[in-house]
């Protein structure tokens, strides 16, 4: 008993060891993974093909063009709707219950979502393509906007406010020059959560464009059941890019706003 | 009232009322403020002075009442229209702007006034035009320099001390030249040095730029060093307004006199004209115009009690000293005498147990009339033996049949508090303690806000929930005239009864033609 308490002590650090674990295990063995196989081809012969095949066809390129041009659209058109929406929920007593009934979607499977969307599009007789996927995109993102910004509105304190109105400003001065400024922290963990995931995602495009639409999360899928675990790889690498360069930005972003405190929500 | 307000008076509130969720946050506050004056506002938490701040500066919007500037109604006029620029409790100064763009804020949004012009109507058409960039730099730096921060303006806020912040909310304020400056609680998250510095300095500001500074606190001290005038208030209601000397020396009531500073409250009885009795003991005084033997309040300011020899003749009781306690430039002396505990300062010390003599100059003895001498509610009989109080059925001895119209009397003595709301008949809360020397004076408010006075051995925190019970036998109960019937229907203020609501009432008209006068002489000075 004694021996076993002096290599293992309980200390804080121990309780990590699950987590560290599953990191190893499910974040950088596969990423590792991943890596290697980018360098290999059907023979697990070492090459640069892969690279050759993702750089040199337009069409990929174009499907990364598409799926950027989608992400930054549905990001832009999340935050249009959202900001209105997490203000004046903000400035409600009720607000933290009607935010829940936003967040409330999310509990069906986005699949589920998705394909019941198609459904009511057909059943509307609307034309599948570009506009259903965006709708099918804001439709699942948009919580995730909302979320961040009704957290940091509502929680810019009311004398502010009051000092700006104070200080001469009417109402649309006192929004532009003191809340919306002080919600820039929210703005940009909400652009954060939706950019990111809307680039990588995959299936919402291709169930609401009838496999029209075809966006990278798409492609990488496709190449993985072809069995082109190189090129695959590679996208999934250039993928991993521009998610860490806007990570990069918006950090950047947020840092210059010397916002009144950092949240992820 | 058509006649004209005087120019003289900056801002006046008039019967102002601020009611939340039914409970009077405010309560009939009724002041006139002159041009350039420093008035305090003070009180204990919840009293209503911030509320009251808040409406002049447009932010609560009064129930009832209005708020006047320069002869102006402004009570429904937003706050960004209003005149007057305030320094908040934590001074709200903008995190993602630096000094300088903080303190330009109000001037970058104020238009300002640039000659006329006749447009094609032929009206001829006030101009406006924005501060120049360069004139907004001047205001600033001359801002700054007055709050002693000139190299400050590229630094972030958030990076300034406590004092610092202080003085940007300051100068933030300030450069907009408002006519009237609020100051809600501004020095009460500085440290006590810091805070005795800044005192000086914002009676010296408000001195050199003349406009009128009113000021929010709960610290008597500051608002006694500060003040030109002081507004005391309690429980939404305003008790006295005077000057810190006023306030000192003559207290409106015991609520005053126990807030501000330290006093002994003991009750008395006048006997007759220049005698009152306290302490078992006859003493001279130099108050008339009191009912013989009516019930008073006797207020004594422990620098006024004199310490003695016990077989000095001068000596007009003796006492026996309960603790001493040493307080840098005096000892507080705890003494009792007959049964009363009074405190005195002195500059010697004494032993406990101690026998020694007291004298009080006549001068010293402050007697005021008491707020109320029994707890009076009307309300009708509901049942055999039973009488209806605050919404519950009280137990009581009367032969009178049900619905019968009556009056209940209850002592304050006979008014029973239980630790436990739910053992009482009805609960309340203690909405004030005072302690007059032997016993506390208790105030509860009950769920109906009818306040019961109440004498009790045990002190009670305030805002603790409490029950009530009364003695079947204590409780008084007289049948009403149908005629007080009639009139009860038509008194609409439920927590005074007519009397307190008509001597309230007198209170204040009696203050406002003061005010009025006051303010006449100042203007004929004036011309």
């Amino acid at each position: 008993m004694k021996a076993i308490s002096k290599k293992f002590r309980l200390t804080k650090k121990v309780f990590s060891f699950p987590y560290i674990l599953f990191l190893l295990l499910f974040v950088v063995v596969p990423l590792v993974l991943i890596l290697v196989n980018a360098f290999l081809d059907a023979d697990k012969h070492l090459t640069f093909d892969n690279f050759k095949v993702f750089f040199g066809s337009a069409s990929s390129m174009i499907v990364l063009g598409n799926s950027l041009l989608v992400g930054v659209i549905t990001t832009l058109l999340c935050l249009l709707i959202g900001y209105p929406v997490a203000y004046i929920l903000s400035n409600m007593s009720s607000g933290r219950m009607l935010v829940l009934l936003y967040v409330l979607p999310m509990f069906i499977n986005f699949l589920i979502r998705t394909l019941a969307t198609k459904a009511i599009f057909m059943a509307l007789d609307v034309e599948l393509g570009m506009g259903t996927v965006l709708f099918g995109m804001v439709y699942n993102y948009l919580p995730f906007m909302i979320m961040p910004l009704h957290t940091t509105i509502s929680g810019i304190d009311k004398s502010y406010i009051e000092a700006a109105q104070d200080l001469g400003a009417n109402k649309a001065t006192v929004f532009l020059k003191t809340t919306l400024p002080l919600s820039v922290s929210g703005i940009i963990s909400g652009i954060t959560m939706v950019f990111i995931p809307t680039i990588s995602t995959y299936a919402i495009s291709q169930l609401l464009s009838n496999g029209k639409i075809f966006l990278f999360g798409d492609s990488i899928q496709l190449s993985f059941e072809q069995g082109l675990y190189g090129v695959g790889s590679i996208m999934s690498l250039v993928m991993l890019a521009f998610v860490l360069v806007s990570n990069l930005i918006m950090n950047k972003f947020n840092r210059n706003s010397d916002a009144v405190r950092r949240s992820l929500w | 009232m058509v006649e004209q307000t005087p120019v003289n008076n900056i801002i006046e509130l008039r019967n102002l009322y601020k009611t939340y969720d039914g409970k009077h946050a405010v309560k009939n506050a009724s002041l006139v403020i002159k041009r350039g004056e420093f008035v305090t506002l003070l009180g204990p938490s919840g009293c209503g002075k911030t509320t009251t701040l808040r409406m002049i500066a447009g932010f609560e919007m009064p129930t009832s009442g209005s708020v006047i500037m320069d002869g102006k109604d402004i009570t429904n006029t937003p706050p960004h229209l209003r005149p007057v620029n305030t320094v908040f409790q934590r001074y709200a100064l903008f995190p993602h702007l630096n000094v300088f763009n903080n303190i330009a804020f109000g001037l970058k949004l104020k238009k300002v006034p640039n000659g006329t012009k006749v447009n094609r109507k032929g009206e001829t058409v006030q101009l406006f035009r924005k501060y120049s960039k360069d004139e907004i730099k001047q205001k600033v730096d001359r801002a700054l320099k007055m709050v002693d921060l000139e190299d400050y303006d590229h630094r972030n806020v958030s990076s300034l001390s406590g004092g610092q912040q202080q003085r940007v909310a300051i100068a933030r304020a300030l450069v907009n030249e408002p006519e009237v400056l609020l100051l809600d609680e501004p020095l009460g998250a500085l440290d006590l040095k810091m805070r005795k510095d800044m005192q000086l300095e914002l009676m010296d500001m408000h001195k050199r730029l003349g406009i009128t500074f009113i000021y929010v606190t709960h610290d008597q001290e500051e608002a006694l060093t500060m003040s030109d005038k002081i507004v005391v208030m309690s429980r939404g209601e305003i008790q006295q307004i005077a000057t810190p000397e006023k306030i000192y020396d003559e207290p409106a009531n015991a609520f005053v006199a126990d807030f501000i500073g330290e006093s002994t409250i003991l009750s008395g009885v006048m006997l007759e004209d220049f005698k009152v009795e306290f302490c078992g003991t006859v003493f001279e005084c130099v108050d008339k115009g009191f009912k013989p033997n009516e019930p008073i309040d006797v207020i004594i300011r422990p620098e006024d009690l004199k310490i003695r020899d016990k077989d000095d003749p001068s000596a007009l009781i003796t006492a026996s000293v309960l603790s001493s306690v040493f307080k840098g430039d005096h000892y507080q002396i705890t003494l009792l005498a007959d049964g009363n505990e009074l405190v005195a300062h002195d500059t010697e010390n004494y032993r406990e147990g101690e026998i020694v003599g007291l004298y009080i100059r006549p001068f010293d003895l402050h007697i005021m009339h008491k707020t109320r001498l029994i707890n009076e509610i009307d309300t009708y009989v509901t049942g055999e033996n039973l009488v209806e109080i605050c919404g519950a059925d009280f137990e009581c001895r009367t032969n009178l049949p049900e619905g019968t119209p009556v009056k209940v009397k209850v002592d304050f003595d006979d008014v029973e508090i239980t630790d436990d709301p739910e053992d009482g008949v009805i609960s309340a809360t203690v909405t004030s303690m005072i302690y007059k020397g032997s016993y506390y004076q208790a105030i509860l408010t009950a769920d109906d806000h009818y306040n019961f006075f109440a004498d009790t051995d045990y002190e009670w925190l305030k805002g603790d929930r409490i029950g009530i019970k009364i003695a079947p036998e204590k409780i008084i109960v007289e049948p009403r005239d149908e005629s007080e019937v009639q009139q009860q229907t038509t008194v609409v203020d439920e927590t005074l009864s007519p009397e307190e609501f008509a001597a309230f009432k007198k209170e204040i008209e009696a203050q406002e033609i003061a005010e009025r006068s006051d303010a006449d002489t100042h203007t004929e000075d004036a011309q």
